[in-house]
């Protein structure tokens, strides 16, 4: 059957694809964004081609472990004798400072905001985590568009510009794997960092246009209960989603940070569902279609959904509960000076504002109300600090949040009694950090 | 949460956009939290309450025709065609086996690859939903999956991993009837299509329950 070899819709379709073919993509013309990691693929003795490796998995391997230690950066002992660099096109870091995600190298894979070297509430873009199912396709603005159809009045398609005429609107959300977490709560080792425990976890300022102006757009029938998102990357990443969501606060982004979305973050559109675990905000939307029930995709069924104990598991768990991290003082650091400092971390919940976040310094025998830095916003992270005079004992640090729907972080034991030791997605028990008399710190996770 | 928005959305109808926003406690946001009062009347300079903006074109035909390839749960836009058992056993060992494992065992993570899911396996554990409580219960189709159709439909769109999109509906419905008879949920002899498709009952479909979590299961 003929047709069954064309392309199934026009991203793929050669002919009409000035800009990068599949072709092209897979010659290893491409490499930038990853494509690389699917140009050269070895071949088993068997004649099928090897499972795809990057050259940057190849190089670093996916280990998470830490980048060997850079040289110091050479400074003038007083820089007030000479004048300074020029100006520069782009802004750098400091050479003093090169935080980095990882692991990384993988098209279907994830790296990790390294979350220990941040401070205030927003994610530099070049930070924010990745979790991507095939890799980040590469996207030409002037060919992208988003179609809604289904049960509309309208059915229409939006090109990107046609997207950025709309009014629009700017948040500050969250976006977290539901997965954020597993690690150090099936298996709390004492070397876990930040960006381990819950390094899937990046907060932006987000532009776009509310899904309730475009659903009114293309008039949405009364009988549409359930719309299903579709990326525009290889997998066509689908997920549906409950009407309701669309009247509520979901936008379609086209901006993070006040320029363009990262490829890595869905350029150059991306569903944004604040509050509601990342896989559900689809990157690189390119269709809406509107329907009277959820469509069963394989990330809300096989993947995506929580086993409880009973011999159940939960499916549609969209939203992500109440958490926080100490992310200073955190591992491996060593605290050097006995006396004051500040412990902060950052405090979220998908279902609202967090409320209250307290410190214990205590392993939890006492707790203590912490400060928000600033006014919590909805389904967004905070960043909170409670102030501590290390007398050099022994201590374990925790935190534990409580959000406006009225959730508070469980302890790990209590979490496991509910969903089992092995559950998958949506772990949010409390946890800290080990301060050993030397003034080491270890992770603490065995609440 | 569903409840506050409703109600906030009932207290803001027929309100003006910048008389609703004061009602946001604590945010320095000029717009309302929720977007269902949020119209084209509800934006200064707009074309005014259920006005349409006449910003996009209309969807062509063609174009829905060649991105809509979604099958639901009920498989009701199946595709003609069939594929049997014998058809997919040769498909999955030239194009999936590489990844999945010759048995669909699935590939563990290593230093430099992904992991690959399992995907046959009926372990007799499985009978009790093992999932919560045993880490090493490992999710395969069969085990798992609570709908035939997200076969045909994932296959179709995402795989073979390296050349997603290239398999027809034959060959689609070919290695979803395999995947099935090597967990047991269809006999080897079945040459699968869109009615027999349809009438695949997943064994543990009903193991999949609605979200209840409430405040008060995550208090210490």
């Amino acid at each position: 059957m003929a047709e069954q070899h064309e392309s199934r819709d026009e991203s793929r379709d050669e002919s009409t694809s000035p800009a990068l073919s599949r072709r092209d993509m897979l010659a290893g013309t491409a490499g930038l964004l990853g494509g690389a990691a699917l140009a050269a693929l070895p071949r088993t003795s068997a004649g099928q081609a090897a499972p795809p490796v990057s050259p940057a998995a190849q190089s670093s391997g996916s280990s998470i472990a830490p980048p060997p230690p850079v040289p110091r950066p050479q400074v003038p002992l007083d820089a007030t004798t000479m004048q300074g660099a020029p100006t520069a096109q782009l802004g750098a870091r400091s050479p003093f400072h090169a935080p980095t995600r990882a692991p990384f190298g993988d098209t279907v894979g994830s790296s990790l905001t390294p979350l220990q070297d941040l401070t205030g509430n927003i994610t530099p873009s070049d930070l924010h985590f990745e979790r991507h199912h095939a890799g980040i396709p590469a996207l030409d603005p002037e060919r992208h568009t988003l179609t809604i159809h289904g049960l509309v009045d309208r059915p229409l398609t939006f090109s990107v510009d046609d997207i950025k005429r709309f009014p629009q609107v700017t948040r500050t959300h969250f976006v977290e794997c539901a997965g954020n977490g597993r690690a150090s709560y099936r298996d709390p080792k004492p070397d876990l960092t930040p960006q381990r425990v819950s390094g899937m976890l990046s907060t932006s300022e987000w532009t776009g246009v509310p899904l309730a102006t475009l659903f009114r757009e293309v008039g949405v029938r009364a009988d549409a209960t359930w719309f299903l998102a579709e990326g525009g990357d290889a997998c066509l990443m689908t997920r549906s989603v409950p009407i309701a969501k669309a009247w509520d606060d979901a936008l379609i982004v086209w901006a993070q940070n006040g320029e363009p979305l990262r490829p890595a973050q869905g350029y150059p559109l991306r569903l944004l569902l604040p509050g509601w675990e990342g896989n559900i905000n689809v990157k690189w939307i390119r269709r809406l279609e509107l329907g009277t029930a959820p469509w069963m995709t394989r990330w809300e069924t096989s993947k995506y959904t929580d086993p409880l104990p009973n011999g159940t598991a939960r499916i549609f768990t969209f939203e992500i509960d109440v958490k926080s991290i100490i992310t200073s003082p955190c591992a491996p650091q060593t605290i050097a000076a006995r006396g004051w400092r500040s412990i902060n971390g950052l405090a979220w919940s998908g279902r609202g504002r967090v409320t209250r976040v307290e410190v214990s310094t205590d392993r939890g025998a006492t707790w203590h109300d912490a400060e928000f830095l600033a006014t919590p916003q909805p389904k967004s992270t905070v960043r909170f600090q409670y102030m501590w005079q290390w007398t050099g004992a022994e201590s374990v640090l925790l935190s534990r949040a409580t959000d406006d729907a009225g959730f508070v972080q469980p302890t790990r034991t209590a979490l496991i009694a509910e969903r089992g030791p092995a559950t998958d997605y949506h772990y949010n028990q409390i946890l800290g950090w080990k301060v050993d008399a030397a003034g080491g710190v270890s992770f603490f996770g065995a609440t | 949460m569903r409840v506050a928005s409703m109600v906030m959305s009932v207290a803001m109808s027929g309100l003006l956009l910048s008389q609703a926003a004061c009602g946001d406690r604590a945010s320095s946001d000029t717009t309302p939290t929720t977007f269902a009062s949020y119209d084209a009347g509800a934006v200064p300079g707009g074309p005014g309450a259920k006005r349409q903006y006449a910003i996009g074109s209309a969807a062509s035909d063609s174009l829905v025709t060649r991105m809509n390839h979604d099958i639901g749960m009920d498989g009701a836009e199946l595709p003609a065609g069939s594929g049997s058992v014998a058809e997919g056993a040769a498909l999955y060992a030239a194009q999936c086996a590489n990844c999945h494992g010759r048995n669909g065992e699935g590939m563990a993570a290593a230093s430099a690859t992904p992991a690959f899911p399992a995907l046959i396996g009926r372990d007799p554990k499985g009978e009790s939903f093992p999932f919560a409580n045993d880490g090493k219960a490992v999710h395969t189709i069969g085990n798992y999956w609570p709908y035939a159709t997200t076969l045909f439909d994932y296959i179709k769109r995402a795989m073979p991993l390296l050349a997603p999109g290239s398999l027809s509906d034959p060959q689609v419905y070919a290695l979803t009837a395999y995947l099935l008879a090597a967990n047991d949920v269809i006999p080897d002899t079945v040459s699968l299509d869109a009615a027999r498709l349809r009438a695949v009952r997943m064994p543990y479909r009903d193991r999949f329950v609605a979200d209840d979590r409430k405040p008060a299961s995550a208090t210490p």
